[in-house]
Parts: structure tokens; sequence; C-alpha cells
């Protein structure tokens, strides 16, 4: 036996599970199955009948299910084999999903959020009353936070949030009579892209504006050229994906006011702003919080989410329902706020996604006021901290530098200059990062900064943990000089090999279902 | 003293006006069709940014339209280093750049298109410094400033010092075959040493991505659907603009302006005051796209777009469009427009809403 050697600072004997897993239904065997259900009982039988002829016709499936016919320990295994070829929040340094807020969710908050399994929404409102003054009680925390009037949490995910905001726009303007006149909903560049893909769908025209080449915030001139009478909304996220904070917002805001349209702040990445600025002094008439990522329910990718969308005084009506309200002795669900011919009244089932909500609850209840200010001011440092570290990393250089503008929770940084020396694009180094068990996000299509390189530590990670994530991202651009073909033919150590991107934006090709692959690939 | 070396390709740019895609060999066909050489005015025009310096500086260049006239003309001290008689060719722009590279002028602007690149650059190679004041036709090099005017500019920054860097910047060639098949294929010529300074140099053309082309089809799709009953569409140059056409079913050309009204073909391949004889009357509209990496809307391979066409059309009646890559590979420069006339340029210049996708707008300034 001797010393364990810890010198070494980046983890190059890492290896992530690898199982050669088929796809579950390729594991199916016809008649295996996980639970044998026992026929019924003639006494239960004659009470109940079988259970199927008492369907209304409409309901009855025509053919067999298509599902997996598996026995427990094997679904047990295959998922279990998945969850080690994942690089999951709680086994890696999550600074490397910028955008994303990949805070740390304390495992109490999951304790008391897997209560809600054992309720249901068409529940009696009097045996839910904890949960709907939870309901309550969030919505008044997050007008305190926000400075708007009435919060809803329905939207099950922040696009379904903005989505929401596009159509109550569409159902104020309808009211005043200029929805035919209200064509167009201004966004920025490096708002997130669902800022212009939800008010698609509602079916506006999307204008956007860039940034100016020097500060990196919307650029106001061509803001103010592109507003008119037909701009029913200006869609904004602030920080933007570059982290940079427009101080000045205000003055966008105002000027969209003065053309008659609405104000939607997306604050899906809210780290920044908690305690230090509101929606409502910036002047903005709607807004949007992820409770699944600042609120620190975990971020999954499509996972149980909730946009939870707050509005001000003169737009409630145009809120979903049913929202709760309190007499002073009792809870209970309400819809006489709504404009029943312009509100949108419902965007999702029931009341959301409660246990995303009910998680979020505890964690601000756990922090109060001043704890959720820390928030802010941890993950800010930890960020400037990541910022000036990364910086000294030969190669690696942030655009908007003359801006004189700090960076708040993010930056988006770029490798242009390690590209230039070595051919070695961000693409190569986030592939090779996962040889370290490291996630490292570039950006959104199309790349708008060269080489693009987002992250984003939240409060959560200790100075040790910033050190490491950027030692190893200092080893790989070391290699990139050095060793390039290792970093161009990476990942190495991970799950899966390359696989070949010249397919991936060829939406003929795309196989994401089981039975769309067998069309397609058989 | 400064030493200043000038050399113009006077036939530079014969071709565009008259939807000629390039001048070599061209040169009687482009008079014939009423074209005007204009390589010296716009020489001049960057000679103009160099007046302040006109009392320490001496112009080296050729005799006549090669350089001599034009620097003359606005009383600079002029040095005449080789004789031409007659016709000029690619020889005398060769033969008086080893004159200048060994007379060691401090900078040679030279004036014309890509072949007048690559003579400079199989001249005197990469090192000696010069700047390319764009004249011609076809200009995918970034040895070209963006516009006669920005040369001048960066030609004076550079020779009082507040921009002594030097970048290498490449001499391409477009194979205009493949471009004709739909396909932009830049070939290299070699280097050339030109001052650097972002804004003012043409950046290099952007390739293209399947997920481009898939963008490309809904851009197409829009402009389609759009489309008015008795309006007459002129259909620029480039890929982005060639999908309107193809979608339509119509036999357009890709480099050229294609004339289009009800959907139906009218001419392809129009040319300046062709085109005013074609829309009789009609109300007309343009659609444009951006060359990628450099930004241009008006005045790189789209001449036959005359200042006069331009005015029938009018600014409100531009439509722009282009993908958000292509945008975005500008870096948040505006889109440039080298018109040939300052006037037009003006009067085109400002906001347009760019189409970018279905039912999606970039505001994108020209200038
Ligand atoms: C600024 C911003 N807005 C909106 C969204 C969309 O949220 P969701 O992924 O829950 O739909 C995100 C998510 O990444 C975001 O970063």
């Amino acid at each position: 036996m001797k010393r364990i050697d810890r010198s070494k600072k980046v983890r190059t004997g890492f290896h992530q599970a690898k199982w050669d897993e088929p796809i579950i239904f390729e594991l199916s065997t016809p008649g295996e199955r996980g639970v044998s259900v026992p026929k019924a009982s003639a006494a239960v039988a004659a009470a109940v009948g079988d259970g199927i002829s008492d369907l209304p016709d409409h309901l009855k499936r025509k053919e067999r299910v298509n599902l997996p016919e598996i026995s427990q320990n094997r679904v047990l295994r295959h998922y279990m084999r998945l969850s080690q070829m994942t690089l999951g929040a709680d086994v890696n340094i999550e600074i490397g999903q910028g955008t994303c807020t990949m805070k740390y969710s304390p495992k109490v908050n999951e304790q008391l959020a897997r209560l809600v399994a054992d309720m249901h929404p068409l529940q009696d409102e009097d045996t839910v009353q904890g949960m709907l003054q939870m309901y309550y009680e969030m919505d008044l925390y997050m007008r305190e936070i926000s400075g708007l009037d009435k919060f809803t949490f329905q939207p099950g995910g922040g696009s379904q949030a903005i989505f929401l905001m596009a159509s109550m726009v569409r159902g104020y303007f309808e009211s005043i009579g200029e929805a035919d006149q209200r064509t167009e909903v201004i966004t920025t560049l490096y708002s997130h892209p669902s800022d212009a893909a939800a008010p698609a769908v509602t079916g506006y025209d999307i204008v956007y504006v860039q940034p100016d080449p020097d500060t990196g915030l919307p650029d106001l001139e061509a803001f103010k050229a592109v507003c008119s009478e037909k701009t029913a909304a200006f869609m904004v996220a602030n920080p933007e994906d570059t982290g940079l904070f427009n101080g000045h917002i205000k003055e966008l805001v105002d000027y969209a006011h003065s053309v008659g349209a609405l104000c939607c702040y997306d604050q899906a990445n809210g780290n920044a702003v908690l305690g230090v600025a509101r929606a409502k002094e910036a002047g903005f008439d709607m807004c949007h919080f992820n409770l699944h990522k600042t609120f620190s329910s975990p971020h999954g990718c499509s996972g149980p989410a909730c946009g939870a969308a707050g509005v001000v005084e003169k737009l409630i009506p145009f809120l979903p329902v049913p929202s709760v309200e309190f007499d002073g002795k009792k809870y209970r669900l309400e819809c006489d706020f709504a404009d029943e011919e312009h509100g949108v009244s419902k965007v999702r089932a029931f009341m959301g996604v409660a246990p995303v909500v009910l998680r979020a609850y505890c964690w601000i209840r756990m922090l109060g006021p001043n704890g959720l200010w820390q928030v802010t001011k941890t993950a800010v440092l930890n960020n400037n901290y990541l910022f000036k570290r990364m910086m000294s990393i030969p190669g690696i250089s942030a655009y908007y530098e003359d801006g004189n503008n700090q960076r708040v929770e993010q930056c988006r940084y770029t490798m242009e200059q390690v590209t230039k020396d070595t051919g070695i694009t961000s693409g190569d180094v986030q592939r090779r990062m996962m040889d370290f068990g490291m996630h490292f996000w570039t950006s959104h299509h199309p790349y708008y900064l060269p080489e693009p390189i987002t992250l984003e530590p939240t409060e959560s990670p200790s100075k040790k943990d910033i050190d490491e994530y950027v030692d190893t991202v200092a080893h790989i651009i070391q290699e990139c000089y050095q060793t390039p073909d290792i970093v161009k033919a990476a990942p190495h150590r991970s799950t899966i090999h390359q696989v070949d991107e010249r397919w991936m934006d060829d939406p003929d090709g795309w196989a994401i279902t089981w039975k769309i692959y067998n069309r397609k690939y058989k | 003293m400064i030493q200043i070396g000038l050399i113009v390709n006077p036939v530079a740019g014969l071709g565009g006006s008259v939807g000629l895609k390039g001048t070599d060999g061209m040169v009687e066909e482009a008079l014939r069709r009423g074209a005007e050489p204009l390589s010296n005015e716009r020489a001049k025009t960057a000679l103009r940014g160099l007046l302040p310096l006109k009392d320490e500086a001496v112009i080296y260049t050729g005799s006549g339209d090669l350089g001599e006239a034009s620097a003359r003309s606005l009383g600079f001290e002029t040095q005449v280093l080789h004789e031409t008689s007659g016709s000029t060719g690619a020889g005398d722009t060769r033969a008086l750049a080893k004159k200048l590279a060994l007379r060691g002028v401090d900078l040679i602007l030279f004036a014309g298109g890509d072949g007048t690149a690559a003579d400079m650059y199989e001249a005197i190679g990469e090192k000696h410094p010069v700047l390319g004041i764009p004249t011609g036709v076809k200009i995918y090099s970034p040895v070209y400033a963006t516009t006669p005017a920005a040369a001048g500019e960066l030609a004076r920054l550079y020779l009082t010092g507040f921009r002594s860097e030097l970048e290498q910047a490449e001499v391409l060639d477009i194979d205009e075959e493949q471009y004709r098949l739909g396909r932009v294929d830049v070939r290299l010529r070699g280097y050339l040493s030109v001052p650097r300074k972002n804004r003012l140099i043409q950046g290099r053309k952007a390739p293209s991505l399947l997920s481009e082309q898939a963008a490309a089809d809904a851009i197409a799709a829009a402009v389609i659907r759009d489309m008015e009953q008795d309006v007459c569409y002129l259909i620029g140059a480039g890929t982005t603009t060639y999908r309107v056409t193809e979608r339509l079913g119509l036999a357009g050309t890709l480099i050229g302006v294609d004339l289009i009204c009800n959907k139906q073909l009218i001419e392809a391949d129009v040319y300046g005051s062709r085109i005013l004889e074609l829309a009789a009357g009609r109300p007309l509209k343009l659609v444009l796209t951006v060359t990628g990496g450099q930004g241009f809307l008006l005045g790189r391979g789209n001449q036959q777009l005359t200042p006069a066409v331009l005015q029938a059309v009018g600014k409100d009646n531009i439509i722009v469009i282009a993908t958000q890559l292509k945008l975005a590979s500008l870096g948040g420069r505006p889109l440039l427009l080298d018109t040939g006339s300052e006037e037009t340029d003006r009067e085109l210049s400002g906001y347009y809403k760019v189409i970018a996708g279905h039912n999606r707008y970039i505001a994108a300034k020209a200038e």
C-alpha cells in the first residue's frame, strides 16, 4: 500500500459507464410481463363487470397497445444502465450549461414534492386546503419578487409561459379592438429562441433586433426603427444569453409603450436579479420565471417544469383559470376574474405541475427574502470569479468587453483565437469535456458569436468546484495546441463516440420515435 | 514625403451595368451594350480621401488612365513609372506593380476586381502593403475595402500611422461554373498584405449548410406567398434569391437579375435600361439578398441594378432576404450600399426588415 496520488488537477482517469444498451422496444418479448394482474373474483366481477364493457365505444382501443413487454427486473436494469450513461446534475460540476441555471436542488424539497403524488387535482377543495394555501402564498411571493400584480402557475415550462404571454397579448388587443392592426412581436437576437418561437406559434410575425456590435445590448436605434402601430409586444430576456444586463431596458420598454405595445419580460433566468431588479420598476406588463431553474426545481430535458407568469393589474382578466383565492378562512378555486371572451382560460390542465411549484415554495420559504438576495449575490460573484479565470486561459476571450458592462450571472465566451490557431472548434472541446465528466455548452443555433462557449455557475459550486472546472477547460485548450488529434477525435471515455453530424440538420433523416425509426430505417 | 502607388484597371467594372458577369475578354461587348467606364471615377473617390495629405505625398503611377490622369486631375504631385500606348491590359497592372514595389512606395492602391487582385499577387506576392479600391464586377477578395470612399479613408489612416497593422487577406476567385450550378465555390489564389481595419475591409463570403438551404426555402416560400398580382419582381443575384425563381419553377439565373410578373418569367438576366423597358410602367419590386460575409446589398455582383432602376423601385419596394446565419456572419456590421451613385446610396440607406424565414424578420441597417 502506498499513498494515493492526488496531485492531478483534472480527472484524467474518468470514464463514464457504457452498457451498449438496446432501445427498450428491442428488449420486448411477447407475453413477458412486469406484473401479473389476477382475474377479479366472482364477487368483484359481479359488482363492477369486466371493467371494459361499460366504457363508451370511442374510448376503447381498436388495436392492442404497442408497448414493450418486459419483466420488472429487466425494466429496472435497463433504466439503471441508462441513468449511469447519463451525465446527470448530481454527478458533475454543473457549470457548463449556461442559460440553464443548473443549481443544486436540496433533496429535502424533493421529499416534500413527492407528497403530491398522493393527491388528485379533482379532489374536493376542502381536502386540499394546504395545497391551495401553498399556491396562494406562492402567488404572493412572486408578486413581491417581480412587483407585478398576479401570477399563474399553469404553464408547464418556460416556453409555455412565453406562449401564454403572447396569447394574453392577443387577448388584450382583441378586447380593445386592435388585434387586426397589431401583427408583430419584437424580440432580440440574444433573447431565448422561444421568445420568438412561441409568439410565432400564436400567429405573430417576429421582428428581431440585433445587438449593437460594441455593447452587445439591443440596438436602440434599430428597435425604434421597427416599433410601430403594428407592434403588439416586445418580448425580451434581460440579462440576455451573453450575461450582460441592460440597465437601460426601461428606455426600450417606454418606447414600445409609446406606440401602444405591451412589454413582456422573459425572466426564465432570474438568478441575476432576485432582490435586485424587478419587472415592475422596468415598466413591464408581464413576466415569467422558470421555477425549474431559478427556484431550484431541477431543469431536466423537457422534464416536469413550471413557467410562473405574472401580469399587471389591467391584464389580470386575461390570465388562465382558476386562481386560488382566500376569504380569511378558506382557500378556494376562482374563475370570476377572467374575461370570458378574450381571456386565455387554459394553457394546461388543472393547476400546472404541482410538485414543481411545491419544490419552489419550499426553497423560497427556506431562504426567505434575504436568502434570495444572497443567492443572486453569490451567483454573480461566482460568475465573475469564473469569468476572471476563464479569461486568463490563452485563446479564450469574450465579446463586448468595451461596453464596460460587467457580466452578471452567466457569460458567453469565444474561443475564436484557438480555432484560428489550431482549427479546433468549440464543438470539439464540448465533446472532449465529456472525457472529464463535464458539460460545456456552445450556444443556440445559428451561432451569432464565433466559437461560442456559454457557462453559468449559479450560487451552488464552491470555489474548488469552479477551479476544477476551469482547470479542465485550460487542460483541454492546452491539448488543442499540443495534441490536437486527441481533441478532434473526442470523446474517448464517454458513453458514445462521435456521431456523424452531417445528418443532424436533415429533417428527412430524423427518427424521434421508435415507430418513425422503423418506418425510415427498415 | 509619403509615397503612394496607384494602379487603375481602367476597364474594371465595365461589364456589370450591362449584365455581364465580368469584364475579362468582354470589353467590346460591354461597350457595345452601352457601358461607360467608371473605374477611374471610382478610383478618384478613393483618392479624394487622401487630399488632406496632398502637400506631403507623391503618387507614383502609370501613364494616362492607368492612374496618372485621375491623380493629376485632383492636383496630386504625380510621377509616371510605367508608360502605355493605347489599350491597357493585365500586363500593365503586373509591370507597374513590380516597379512600384521596387521603388518601395509606402502603400499601393489598386483599383479593379478579383482579376486585378490576382494580377497584383502574381506580380509582387504577399509582402508589400497594398489596398484594393473596389471598381470591378466580381469582388469576393477581402483585399478590397468595402467602398472606394472607405479605401481612401483606410489608406489615409494607414499612411498617417493611425493604423499601422497589416493583415494577410485572401485573393479569391469564384468558379463561375460552380456558381451557376448553385454552389458558391471560392478558390484561393494567394494573399496580399492590407492595412487592418475591421469594418473597412470586405469580409470573406460564408459557406452554406444543409439547414441554411432549408432556411432559404422557407424564405423563398414567404416571398412567393406575398407576391402581388401585376407587380413586376426583379429577383437579384445570389443563392438565396435564386431559390425564389427555382421554387416558382422558372428558368432564372443565379448570378443575373431576373424579371418576374404574376409568377411567370418575363426575361432572365436583365440589366439597366432593359429592366425599365420591360416593366413598362408597372409597379416594380426588387428582391435582394446580402452577400455572405461581406454584407453587400447593392454594388457587388448586381451592378445591373443601375441607379436609374433603383430610383424607379424605391426603398419601400426593396425586399431584402437573408438567413439568420448569413446576417450573423456580419457580426453586427451594417449592410453595404455601393450603387455608384452617392445620392442613391443615401436614399436607400436606413433600416430594412430582412425576411429571415416564415414570418421572421431581422432589422438590419444599410448604409
Ligand atoms: C431565457 C430563457 N427563456 C426561456 C426558456 C425556455 O424555458 P423552457 O426550457 O422551460 O421551455 C429558457 C430555457 O432555457 C431560457 O433560458
